[in-house]
């Protein structure tokens, strides 16, 4: 009996979407669509202001019942995450706030009625006194020695700082070119099209706390409610439905799935909340913000020999469950250097405590920042140089001879041709005809190209987030294979998957082992009353790890298929092999459903050393290597920047993807579409900007401006596959590279049309006014 | 965030409308999309909503030789789509074809946006450019000076935009409208509509915080348009200038 014998549908088909017909017909079950019989609803009482004392909270007169503050929840614990790295300063997010509030839009009470309108009603009538405190509404402000504190007895409002220097210092004087810039990126909210939300009642038969919470993690947010409730774990099930996108946005313990919590056990009755786009503007603008100082030293040739950077993340008020609030700037030190080889590396990060929401990691996490920074800075080597920005890259890439490779952070790069990456995009611009045109456009408009490469680590595992400490650390990922008496196939994973087409792709990887149609199989995933644990969907992790458990999990199930055909068959297990649905013996075949059906209703036709476990196996998963899959691409694009308006065009954007095997080769190129959108987004649009006293300058998606279809141009899409050497089919994580690299091949694309008229931005997201502030202090 | 209560007034006809609306704490509504999203924010809170678009009298368009006459409620859709009487060249159809996106333009009328003022509303501007009339349910007002400030006009309590009168200008005019926004449909940051006919000229400029600013005659001219926008700061001032320079006649 042998491996994969299958694949009409199986690993490397663009499979239609299983999950889509539903989802296109309007029919998905997403978290505003539950309300169960006698369902009340909340509406939080949010703060108006960023820092404050919270002297008196007085509950409208006939409703103290039916508003809670913190003083009513008895015996909740705050969340706490806290992170292993040495230096790390703890914070503790009450559920709901008690005596101070750090940001905007954090919970200081909660009303229960009827209806959200109604609670809302009830929500204005409670009055506050917030006695205001200086906010820190500025990173590097908040590292100014008489910068109020956010929390008791910090030193300073750093949650954490870090430093390295790699190599030998000295090679720094051998820079015929040396470098600067000082560049920022601004802070994001993620905007999935449906918020947050949550529908939680007591089930007295079960006696558990049964919660459906639109999350990317439904097994960590258990831990995690659980330990803040003082539950044990059994006795809470979180189940994710249909879920409207993630991002990150959802990989978070909840102060509102707490205090939701407590109120179903103490109320008695269903509890929802739905948030709002107001509530997610407001208390949601939570990741991306990044300043820079950066240094790089070249020889005259272009060749880097070494990288200085200091680095400060807006971390926010409090560190988040899992992930904590330093795991974006660690990841600034560890990937800053990218894909290159250079002699020496110095990187200090801060990731430094503010009046904001709390910091969570968005889709390409540090990357969308990293590889802005790093990219900048080849570009001005090339100019200084005076060489083509491909050719400086060319020159500083890690060879595909070398692979894998640990570069100077060390970093285990698993595979992988990158000169080539790039030179297919090189070609698909036509860099020596675009540069003829650009010296043709002297007026007004101004043309440029711009470009990136940068690489994607996925699926990282134990060896990688143990350094981290976190609450949450990745070992092996589960799945279950149960097969149905008639032969059909229920996937269970612990996994969430939100857009992913994980129902698609993890079906594939079943139907490669064991050829059932992908029709007859149902991946059941985000509920952990029916699924195994997982730390759930985020760093890309689902195709490798997922996709390895469900393969792991199918293998054994074909071993006990097998073992029952072979006797249906009266032929040896060795002479059977099992795929296209059925096992295949010397003199005939039986289906796999007949197999089924044998186990589960005539028993009496078992062979005698059938394995008791039946056709339910769940099985465990993890990469020869948990370091992480390194997949990456090359983006390259063409602008013209209108120099008295500002106008942006993109005009063409191609981009070279190297995701290893592709499991769905459209998934992919829809995964690479929808994460350039977003990095489209962070380049040119998106910004929630706080003034001096901490509030955000948008409520509504009037004012925090996200691309829609009219922003994102026909992106040229081309594909390498150089299979990881490490896991189960080669298949390398790429949920979020597309949105790493639109800042770095935009903003270098923009500066190079400007780079004529003497003008930059250093500054992202690159708006009009942006644009004219440069062109009018270059011409002053 | 979801509206505070209130109640529904559904009048029957147009002095019932009035009416209707005459005490305190009422509000019309056409299309809804700029109450709608007030009154789910909470920032408005009427006890009495008066919905129009029902009223017959709102409807309809009638041409004459020297003018168009649009009813309040004509959607941005139908103008749009060329399914009312229109200038020249398809100069209305133009400008509502740029509102927004479709599911808005369903909705959203030509009255509703300008009672509701909002300084960079693409009607604003351009009917202004276009010298319309606003006719209410007691007077006749030019759209110049109907608007007072940011989401304030001459409107008071009770009084209803019946239609909006836009002159037709002589054969052979220059038109141009220019808007700069981030994205296609969106609000703009700035934004100019110039008419140039035998009769003289008028360039509009809005986006500007208030009602839109109007020149005419020998002070239509980028250093005329300069002069008036003294009050912006200058990144604005450059910005608003290039789609000045955008519409006036070469
Ligand atoms: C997402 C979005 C994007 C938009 N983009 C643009 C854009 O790019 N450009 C643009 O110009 N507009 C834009 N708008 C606004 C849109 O054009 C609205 O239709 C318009 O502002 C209001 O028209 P309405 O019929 O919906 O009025 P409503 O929202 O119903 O009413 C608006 C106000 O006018 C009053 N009112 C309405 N009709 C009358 C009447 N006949 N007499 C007296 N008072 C009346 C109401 O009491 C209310 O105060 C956008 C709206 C949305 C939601």
């Amino acid at each position: 009996m042998d491996g994969v014998q299958s694949n009409g549908e199986g690993v490397g088909r663009s499979v239609p979407r299983k999950e889509d017909d539903r989802y296109l017909r309007g029919r998905g079950l997403f978290i505003a669509d539950i309300r169960p019989q006698g369902t009340q609803d909340l509406a939080f009482v949010r703060a108006p202001v960023a820092h404050a004392r919270v002297t008196a909270i007085r509950k409208p007169a006939g409703f103290e019942h039916c508003v809670f503050t913190a003083a009513d929840l008895m015996g909740v614990l705050p969340i706490t995450a806290v992170s292993g790295l040495p230096g790390f300063k703890q914070s503790s997010q009450l559920v709901l706030a008690n005596g101070r509030v750090r940001h905007v839009g954090e919970a200081v009470a909660v009303c229960v009625a009827d209806t959200r309108a109604e609670a809302e009603d009830i929500a204005e009538l409670v009055e506050v006194d917030y006695e205001e405190m200086p906010a820190v509404s500025d990173m590097l402000a908040g590292m100014a020695v008489d910068a109020p504190r956010l929390h008791e007895g910090w030193t300073d409002n750093a949650f954490l700082s870090t430093r390295v220097d790699i190599g030998e210092a000295s090679v720094r004087t051998n820079a015929a070119i040396v470098v600067r810039r000082t560049l920022r990126t601004a802070r994001q909210h993620m905007a999935p099209i449906e918020g947050r939300g949550l529908v939680v009642q007591w089930d007295r038969r079960l006696e558990q706390l049964v919660m459906h919470s639109s999350t990317q993690m439904p097994h960590i947010v258990r831990t995690g409610l659980a330990e803040c409730l003082g539950l044990p774990q059994e006795a809470v099930r979180i189940i994710a439905p249909d879920v409207g996108g993630g991002f990150g946005y959802k990989g978070i313990l909840l102060p509102e799935e707490v205090v939701a919590g407590h109120l179903a056990m103490r109320l008695g009755h269903p509890i929802r909340w739905i948030e709002d786009r107001r509530e997610s503007l407001t208390g949601g603008a939570n990741c991306r913000e990044h300043h820079y100082e950066l240094t790089a030293y070249a020889h005259a040739d272009g060749r880097l020999i070494a990288l200085d950077c200091e680095a400060h993340v807006d971390a926010g008020a409090y560190s988040i469950y899992p992930f904590s609030a330093c795991l974006e700037a660690a990841q600034v030190a560890s990937i800053l250097p990218g894909p290159y080889d250079f002699e020496a590396y110095r990187c200090s990060t801060w990731s430094v405590a503010t009046n904001k929401p709390p910091i969570l990691p968005y889709r390409g996490v540090a990357r969308a920042g990293v590889a802005y920074a790093m990219e900048t800075m080849i570009d001005a080597i090339a100019r200084e140089a005076g060489l083509e920005p491909h050719e400086v890259r060319l020159r500083n890439l890690i060879p595909p001879e070398a692979m894998p490779f640990d570069n100077i952070t060390n970093k285990h790069f698993d595979s992988g041709d990158y000169p080539q990456c790039l030179r297919r995009v090189v070609d698909a611009i036509d860099v020596p005809a675009f540069r003829a045109r650009q010296r043709q456009a002297t007026g007004p408009v101004r043309l440029g190209l711009g470009m990136a490469i940068f690489c994607e680590q996925a699926a990282h595992g134990t060896s990688v987030y143990a350094g981290w400490g976190i609450p949450m650390v990745p070992g092996f990922e589960q799945a279950q294979a149960r097969m149905s008496p008639d032969g059909g196939l229920e996937l269970r994973v612990g996994i969430q998957s939100h857009g992913q087409g994980l129902e698609t792709t993890l079906a594939q990887v079943a139907h490669s082992i064991l050829g059932v149609p992908i029709a007859r199989m149902r991946v059941v995933h985000g509920d952990t009353g029916v699924t195994p644990y997982s730390t759930g969907t985020w760093g890309s992790r689902c195709m490798v790890m997922a996709g390895g458990a469900v393969a792991e999990a199918c293998t054994q199930l074909a071993h006990r298929i097998a073992r029952i055909g072979a006797h249906l068959l009266q032929c040896s297990v060795a002479d059977v092999v099992v795929g296209d649905g059925e096992v295949r013996g010397p003199t005939g075949s039986v289906s796999i459903e007949t197999v089924a059906r044998t186990f589960y209703l005539r028993p009496q036709d078992l062979p005698e050393d059938v394995d008791g476990g039946g056709l339910d196996v769940t099985a465990g998963y993890k990469p020869e290597r948990d370091s992480g899959t390194f997949s990456y691409a090359a983006h390259a694009c063409t602008v013209s920047v209108d120099t008295r308006s500002g106008e942006i065009k993109l005009l063409d954007y191609a981009i070279c993807e190297d995701g290893g095997v592709l499991v769905n080769p459209m998934i992919a190129d829809g995964q690479v579409i929808g994460g350039v959108a977003q990095g489209i987004g962070t380049a040119l649009y998106e910004e929630m900007a706080f003034d001096a006293f901490g509030q955000p300058s948008a409520a509504t998606l009037a004012d925090y401006s996200i691309p829609g279809a009219t922003e994102i141009p026909v992106l040229r899409i081309d594909h390498m596959e150089t299979p990881s050497p490490y896991t189960r089919f080669g298949q390398k994580g790429i949920g979020e590279g597309g949105a790493i690299g639109p800042p770095a091949a935009i903003a270098n694309a923009v500066n190079d049309a400007l780079a004529g008229i003497g003008a930059r931005v250093d500054r992202l997201p690159i708006t009009a006014a942006r644009i004219v502030t440069a062109v009018m202090a270059a011409r002053a | 965030m979801k509206a505070a209560a209130f109640d529904l007034a559904v009048p029957e006809d147009i002095s019932d409308a009035a009416t209707l609306l005459a005490g305190e704490d009422r509000r019309a509504m056409a299309g809804g999309q700029s109450l709608g999203p007030m009154l789910n924010l909470r920032a408005t809170r009427p006890a009495w909503i008066v919905p129009l678009t029902g009223i017959a009298a709102l409807h309809g368009a009638e041409q004459t030789s020297d003018a168009i006459t649009l009813g309040a409620a004509t959607t941005h859709a139908a103008l749009a789509d060329g399914r009312t009487p229109d200038l020249e060249g398809g100069v209305l159809a133009r400008i509502a074809q740029g509102i927004a996106y479709r599911a808005v333009r369903n909705r959203g009328t030509i009255g509703g946006s300008l009672c509701h003022a909002d300084p960079a509303a693409d009607w604003l501007t351009t009917l202004t450019a276009l010298d319309a009339v606003v006719l209410t349910t007691t007077r006749a007002v030019p759209l110049e000076g109907f608007v007072t400030g940011a989401y304030r006009t001459l409107l008071v309590q009770g009084e209803i935009v019946r239609a909006i009168r836009i002159p037709k200008p002589a054969t052979g005019f220059h038109w141009r409208y220019h808007k700069l926004c981030r994205k296609p449909g969106e609000f703009a940051h700035a934004m100019a509509a110039c008419l140039a006919t035998t009769d003289g000229i008028r360039l509009a400029i809005g986006a500007v915080g208030g009602p839109p600013l109007l020149l005419t005659g020998d002070h239509v001219s980028l250093a005329g348009a300069e002069a008036v926008l003294g009050f912006l700061d200058p990144v604005d001032r450059c910005i608003q200038l290039e789609a000045v320079s955008r519409v006036l006649p070469a």
